[in-house]
């Protein structure tokens, strides 16, 4: 082993490197390797975060279906109620003009049966005096049974 | 290429010289022939081949991740980036589980030397003979191509460290802190001249060992690779069998060369981690 100056020289030129590394070489390194394990963590947490949004909003989706449909079918129940109210409601206006109708024919009736029978009554009280006064021509002065033939009209 | 050599044990010789450059006995500056010129030279004499090759690395090394660091983006990261992120997330992984306190020294520190002693290491995958050649052919008189097996290369970068554990130890812990912590334990007060003493060789042991341990092991495995490199210099039947066991051996070195490093890079970070920790 033969030492001379050689162990100086490598000792300069060691701490050159050191020096060199530790300012140029190990903290770029670093800090990228730093960046990127944070990057990927934020990754992740962001991909959890992701997932669990995506669940709750596959949840919320299958909410409002459920109320939708619940909705859709009490819609659908009230319709179906009304339409059933509707008809009864017809029916009901239906029935009362019926028999509204019914009840001014019958009244018309009636009163055509009374204006005939008023009309058939004053006829026959006509055919009757005609008929007695022609029994009558013979033997009786109208003018002197005329109180009676008035009588008679009124009777009728 | 052995047989370009007197023995094998000059072949040897000359592969475990490095290029060093200084002055001569006589006056004249040059580099060494031979390891007995480079010893004369004492110790204001640098070793070229070790110098060059370790800074050469340094900056392929900081290239690579300056430019990984220029383009790095947080979107998906392309290839380069993704090695280079690969790197950085094991030594901050490395830094984290072993050192407890706040420093932003450290991890970068740790980075610098686990990739620059790869590099360094991983020169020793070159066949022994192939650099040193291009470098003769070029009239170099040596060239030693891994500067890991230089224990110049190793203490340079231990001695730094320790020295950054002895400012962290004082500033952390203040002189007194630091002293009591050498001096106090592991036995009572009154017996602190051998606390001092145990304490003492414990931290002169740190940059030693750390130094010498990755010397040591890629002094070895390049002396095997030379070893093995001799064989060539045989018979075909010698050359084939070293040829099989050269392979085998640097797809060996390939785990001792990783392994290396990430030792040096773990034991810098506890030994800066002890540095900051208050005893009690």
């Amino acid at each position: 082993m033969n030492f001379n100056a050689t162990l100086i020289g490598q000792s300069i030129t060691f701490i050159f490197f050191v020096w060199f590394c530790m300012k140029f070489v190990w903290p770029p390194i670093m800090s990228a390797l730093e960046t990127r394990k944070k990057q990927i963590a934020d990754g992740l947490t962001a991909a959890d975060r992701g997932k669990h949004e995506l669940e709750l909003a596959a949840k919320k989706a299958g909410d409002n279906m459920r109320d939708a449909k619940a909705q859709a079918a009490e819609v659908i129940a009230q319709a179906e109620k009304r339409a059933a109210q509707i008809i009864e409601e017809a029916k009901t206006a239906a029935k009362e003009e019926g028999d509204r109708q019914l009840a001014a024919a019958q009244a018309n009736i009636a009163q055509e049966t009374n204006r005939a029978r008023e009309s058939l009554r004053e006829q026959v009280a006509g055919l009757a005096v005609a008929g007695a006064e022609k029994i009558l021509r013979r033997e009786v002065n109208a003018q002197t049974h005329a109180d009676l033939l008035g009588q008679l009209k009124a009777e009728l | 290429m052995a047989t370009e050599y007197a023995s094998s044990g000059e072949y040897i010789k000359h592969h475990l010289q490095n290029l060093t450059y200084g002055q001569h006995v006589d006056g004249t500056w040059g580099f060494a022939h031979g390891a007995a010129e480079a010893k004369a030279m004492g110790f204001w004499a640098i070793n070229v081949d070790s110098m060059a090759f370790a800074i050469g690395l340094g900056f392929l090394f900081l290239f690579l991740f300056r430019m990984a660091a220029k383009k790095a983006t947080t979107g998906v990261p392309s290839g380069l980036q993704n090695f280079v992120e690969w790197i950085i997330e094991f030594v901050d992984s490395s830094v984290r589980g072993s050192f407890s306190h706040q420093n932003p020294l450290v991890a970068p520190l740790a980075l610098t030397v686990f990739m620059w002693v790869f590099l360094m290491n991983l020169m020793d995958l070159f066949p022994v003979d192939w650099l040193p050649f291009v470098a003769s052919m070029s009239g170099l008189p040596h060239l030693k191509v891994v500067p890991s097996t230089d224990p110049n290369v190793t203490f340079g970068m231990s001695l730094s460290i320790f020295v950054l554990v002895l400012f962290y130890s004082v500033k952390m812990k203040g002189a007194g802190g630091f002293f009591s912590e050498l001096a106090f334990q592991p036995f009572p007060k009154f017996l602190f001249p051998v606390n001092l003493l145990l304490e003492g060789v414990g931290l002169i042991a740190k940059p030693i060992s750390l130094a010498l341990r990755l010397f040591g092991n890629m002094y070895a495995g390049e002396m095997i690779f030379i070893l093995i490199a001799l064989m060539f210099g045989g018979n075909w039947v010698l050359a084939v069998f070293g040829g099989t066991l050269q392979w085998a051996w640097a797809v060996f070195h390939i785990l001792i060369i990783t392994l290396q490093a990430f030792i040096f890079m773990t034991l810098t970070i506890v030994y800066l981690d002890m540095a900051h920790a208050e005893h009690h």
